[in-house]
């Protein structure tokens, strides 16, 4: 029952009016689906079984009392009426507390949603302590309301202890009274006692039961009636999958359209346009002059409340969204990214039905049947989320390979092909799961190599890792592992307190060294930084010692210098060791790796190799000339080594080289498929705004709609891609309908009709050219922009 | 080349000559030292200025684009400061600087700049000093070239 209920109440978040969500908040809907309906759950199970056991004793033992005497038996239910009377009626007020209890406590999540969303306005405006009473004040409504239920709810138990004790009372009372009068056989009166002892047992667990119904009461009407408004879509609208919807090459055709929505403010009416298949419309005009609105009511987003919009031949406010989320296509001003994989943001668009039956062995097959039955028996959605969604013959390719090299020439139309192959050179590869790949980034790996050692002027650019060779742009402790960390053990921070490394270290004879060395570093960040002030950036861009730490550092070199470093505790120790394990030699020159040191941390690298016990094996990634190194990101494996310090542009000059090489060996695809696997955050919050906007352009050029709507869908991109951005996505859109909301007139140049509206209306429409005389709005905006 | 010898290396240019070794030190320490190739740009007519550099090896030729093509102004070598202007005045590079052998630079950051010459107005009198002595040589060759259109 909770499994059904739940999954109608989504079904129904998935088909409110989007108005709707103005006013409902993220905060209040989800502790409704998740929360609010938990208690129902309980009790659904309780609703049949616990009334039917206790009524069921109840009426046993109250008929052995009529039997035995009805005068009794009368009096032992006399108190009934007077709590079927009052318990009722307190129980109603408490329900009403119960009710706005709900209400606030949603208030409250939606509160809690609403702090973590503007966390930066309130740190930004000092709002902490606004915020703080403000929650304060909510409690102690919540605090105010919980305890007035208690009151009333412990003098609902009170009365019904008291009534549940009085008729026993009287029974000894009256009872005894007759029975020494002899009216009453002292047999019966102790049976009858002996049996309303038993009767209290059930008939509290009935009250309780009322009482526990009463509140799943108010919780259910509360969710419903919060998940029930009028002008909820109509389910079949969005299951249904047999209509194709109009003929191929279908236009748009308004008459009279009208939208008023749920604020009651008009946005549009008395529009009356026809657009051709094919035709490229801007629309223009001041905001909320109804440009927006119409691109929503295009898209079928939303309904319009009076004329008609009819889509080919078809009425396009009845069409289920099988046609309008297939055939149209809508991108807003901010593109939601889900918090999957760029490749999945992107495919989400085409994913429409189940086509392809996912892959499974006979067991997990077994377990995805039962699954589907269960959910049949729930009435949920009996389809399978893990089977093959995409709708290739959407997307105009027949497989997989035809698909990935589609998303790379999409990424190219929304100018995110460069992005996508820097995360794609910053991203990590599995090798175990894409051998092929790896093996062809080793190819590059030699070749990029073999390039720069053909060419004096790019060999000083990078140093490559040797393992007989100290690498002088690598930190000492990469030096000394020889490898990437992979866990924490030997990570940059904590490997200088690794008891595995600080017995290599002695081994070799390293340690008293490394504390010298320790010392100098220590002075030197004194020597500099001591004067400037603690929030200085230098201090997070330059200093090996944070600005807190300095004093005691200060102090631990006056000790080394007085005392040695032999006579150091445990730890000043560890704090010594922790510096040299960060320097690189070309970067931070302060020319405390002489030649024979460097020999020495060699010898350590080879012990380290060497005697690594087998249960840390698994927390360094060697580098070695002829593997693929997981845990390296994918230019790093590339490279092989370190870009050099000290040469102008290194990094520039370096990404051109691997561009080149990549580009010779016919890799760079490679790498965009590892940058389509970066995952991109909650709500896309890795990428910026403008590459959200990217691939939410991306996702709907993906599976061709027939009618493409964009509501100023570029303008958090930065301006100088915006001009390139739309030119190719018309390129790309050629021969399908494109309505686009612009904020520029003089983007308009490129469409072949404009409509600019004005308070709702149509107030132009035709050819930019015909309509850029003086006296029109196209004209007054375009000569203001 | 260690931090210290870069020390002394500055210590002998005069616009650093009387700031104390420690200051020196910083300003090596937090400045990129960075190699340039022949024929490679230190900075480019036109574009955002963000830093200064001081040669501390090689020869450096600055160069200003006019209507009738580049034209070449004056040559750097080991302890001249170059780029500082756009980062003083907040203007586009006013010249493009290539490098004609191996030029070794530190660069010293606008941030890092300002802070010296807050800190050692001696180094904002030495920069003076620089800038009206080109100055006056602009002056001198724009004279030549009044003299010489008014004689042809």
């Amino acid at each position: 029952m909770l499994r059904r209920l739940r999954f109608d109440l989504y079904a129904r978040i998935l088909r409110f009016p989007l108005g709707r969500f103005r006013r409902m908040s993220q905060g209040e809907i989800i502790p409704m689906v998740t929360a609010e309906v938990e208690p129902l759950g309980g009790f659904i199970g309780d609703s049949i079984s616990l009334p039917a056991f206790q009524g069921g004793t109840l009426i046993t033992i109250l008929a052995f009392m009529f039997i035995q005497d009805p005068i009794l038996g009368l009096a032992a239910i006399s108190l009934y009426p007077i709590q079927g009377y009052v318990i009722p009626k307190l129980q109603r007020q408490v329900n009403l507390l119960g009710k706005e209890r709900v209400r606030t406590v949603r208030t409250m999540s939606d509160k809690i949603g609403e702090t973590v969303s503007g966390v930066l306005e309130v740190h930004a405006n000092d709002n902490a302590r606004l915020m703080l009473a403000r929650f304060a004040e909510r409690l102690n409504r919540i605090y105010d309301i919980r305890f007035e239920i208690y009151k009333k709810k412990f003098f609902i138990k009170f009365l019904n202890n008291f009534l549940a004790q009085l008729t026993p009372f009287f029974f000894y009372s009256i009872g005894g009274y007759l029975v020494i009068r002899g009216e009453l056989s002292i047999g019966a009166m102790v049976a009858v006692l002996a049996a309303y002892k038993d009767l209290s047992a059930p008939w509290k667990e009935l009250l309780g039961y009322y009482e526990r119904k009463e509140d799943a009461r108010i919780k259910y009407e509360q969710v419903i009636e919060q998940f029930d408004p009028p002008t909820i879509m109509d389910p079949a609208l969005q299951t249904g999958d047999a209509d194709a919807g109009p003929a191929e090459s279908a236009g748009i055709r308004s008459s009279n359209l009208g939208w008023i929505d749920d604020d009651g403010e008009m946005q549009v009416e008395g529009i009356s346009i026809k657009i051709e298949p094919g035709e490229r419309v801007a629309l223009l005009g001041p905001p909320n002059g109804g440009k927006e609105a119409l691109g929503l009511l295009l898209a079928r987003l939303v309904l319009p409340t009076s004329g008609n919009l009819n889509f080919g031949d078809r009425d396009m406010t009845v069409l289920p969204e099988a046609v309008t989320g297939r055939r149209l296509g809508y991108v807003g001003p901010a593109a939601f990214a889900f918090s999957t994989s760029i490749r999945e943001n992107l495919l989400i668009g085409a994913m429409h039905r189940p086509l392809i039956e996912a892959e499974r062995d006979a067991a997990a097959q077994a377990v995805a049947k039962r699954a589907a039955e269960n959910a049949a028996i729930a009435g949920n959605s009996t389809d399978d989320p893990h089977a093959d969604w995409v709708d290739y013959a959407a997307i105009g390719v027949d497989d997989a390979g035809g698909l990935s090299k589609r998303l790379v020439e999409l990424l190219d139309v929304v100018d995110l092909w460069d992005d996508c192959y820097q995360l794609g050179l910053r991203g990590t590869l599995d090798p175990q799961k894409r051998p092929d790949i790896a093996e062809r980034i080793l190819d590059a790996r030699r070749s990029f190599a073999d390039r720069l050692a053909g060419d004096p002027s790019l060999a000083e650019l990078v140093e490559p890792f040797a393992a007989d060779r100290y690498n002088s742009n690598a930190s000492v402790a990469e030096n000394l592992l020889f490898g990437t960390p992979v866990d924490g053990t030997f990570a940059s921070d904590s490997i200088a307190a690794s008891p595995y490394v600080r017995q290599i270290l002695g081994t070799v004879g390293l340690t008293d060294d490394f504390l010298t060395m320790g010392r100098d570093m220590a002075a030197t960040m004194v020597e500099l930084f001591a004067d400037l002030p603690a929030d200085h950036e230098f201090f997070s861009q330059f200093s090996f010692i944070s600005p807190d730490d300095l004093p005691e550092f200060q102090a631990l070199v006056t000790r080394v210098d007085r005392s040695g470093v032999g006579g150091l505790s445990e730890d000043d120790r560890s704090r010594l060791l922790s510096l040299p394990f960060k320097l690189i030699a070309a970067r931070h020159r302060l020319g405390l790796l002489d030649d024979a040191m460097k020999l020495r941390i060699l010898e350590a690298r080879r012990a380290f190799a060497e005697n690594l016990p087998s249960e840390m094996a698994n927390a360094v990634a060697f580098f070695t000339a002829d593997t693929y190194n997981a845990a390296a990101s994918v230019q790093d494996n590339f490279l092989f080594g370190k870009i050099a310090y000290g040469q102008a542009d290194a990094p520039a000059r370096v990404g051109k080289v691997i561009a080149e090489v990549l580009e010779s060996l016919d890799l760079r695809a490679t790498v965009i498929e590892v940058g389509l696997d970066f995952e991109v955050g909650i709500g896309g919050s890795r990428l910026s705004a403008a590459q959200r906007q990217k691939i939410g352009i991306a996702r709907m050029l993906l599976r061709r709609p027939d009618i493409c709507v964009f509501n100023d869908a570029v303008g958090s991109i930065e301006s100088a891609a915006q001009n390139r951005v739309i030119d190719r996505v018309l390129a790309e859109t050629e021969g399908r309908t494109v309505i686009w909301s612009l904020q520029h007139p003089d983007l308009a140049r490129r469409f072949q009709r404009v409509l600019v509206l004005r308070g709702g209306r149509v107030v132009e429409d035709g050819a930019p050219d015909s309509l850029d005389r003086s006296g029109t709005e196209f004209h007054t905006m375009a000569a203001g922009s | 080349m260690s931090i210290n010898q870069e020390v002394e290396l500055l210590r002998n240019i005069p616009l650093f000559a009387k700031i104390e070794p420690a200051k020196l030190k910083l300003l090596a320490f937090t400045s990129e030292r960075l190699t340039y190739q022949p024929e490679q740009t230190l900075c480019h007519q036109g574009d955002i200025g963000d830093a200064a550099y001081i040669i501390i090896d090689g020869e450096a030729v600055v160069r200003i684009g006019t209507s009738a093509g580049e034209i070449e102004v004056a040559r750097l070598g080991k302890g001249d400061v170059v780029g500082e202007i756009a980062i003083l005045c907040d203007v586009p590079r006013t010249a493009t600087v290539l490098a004609v052998d191996r030029v070794t630079v530190l660069k010293i950051t606008k941030e890092l700049f300002f802070r010296l010459v807050n800190e050692f107005p001696q180094i904002a009198i030495e920069i003076m000093r620089e800038l009206a002595a080109r100055l006056e040589r602009t002056n001198a060759q724009l004279r030549d070239a009044v003299s010489r259109n008014g004689t042809t």
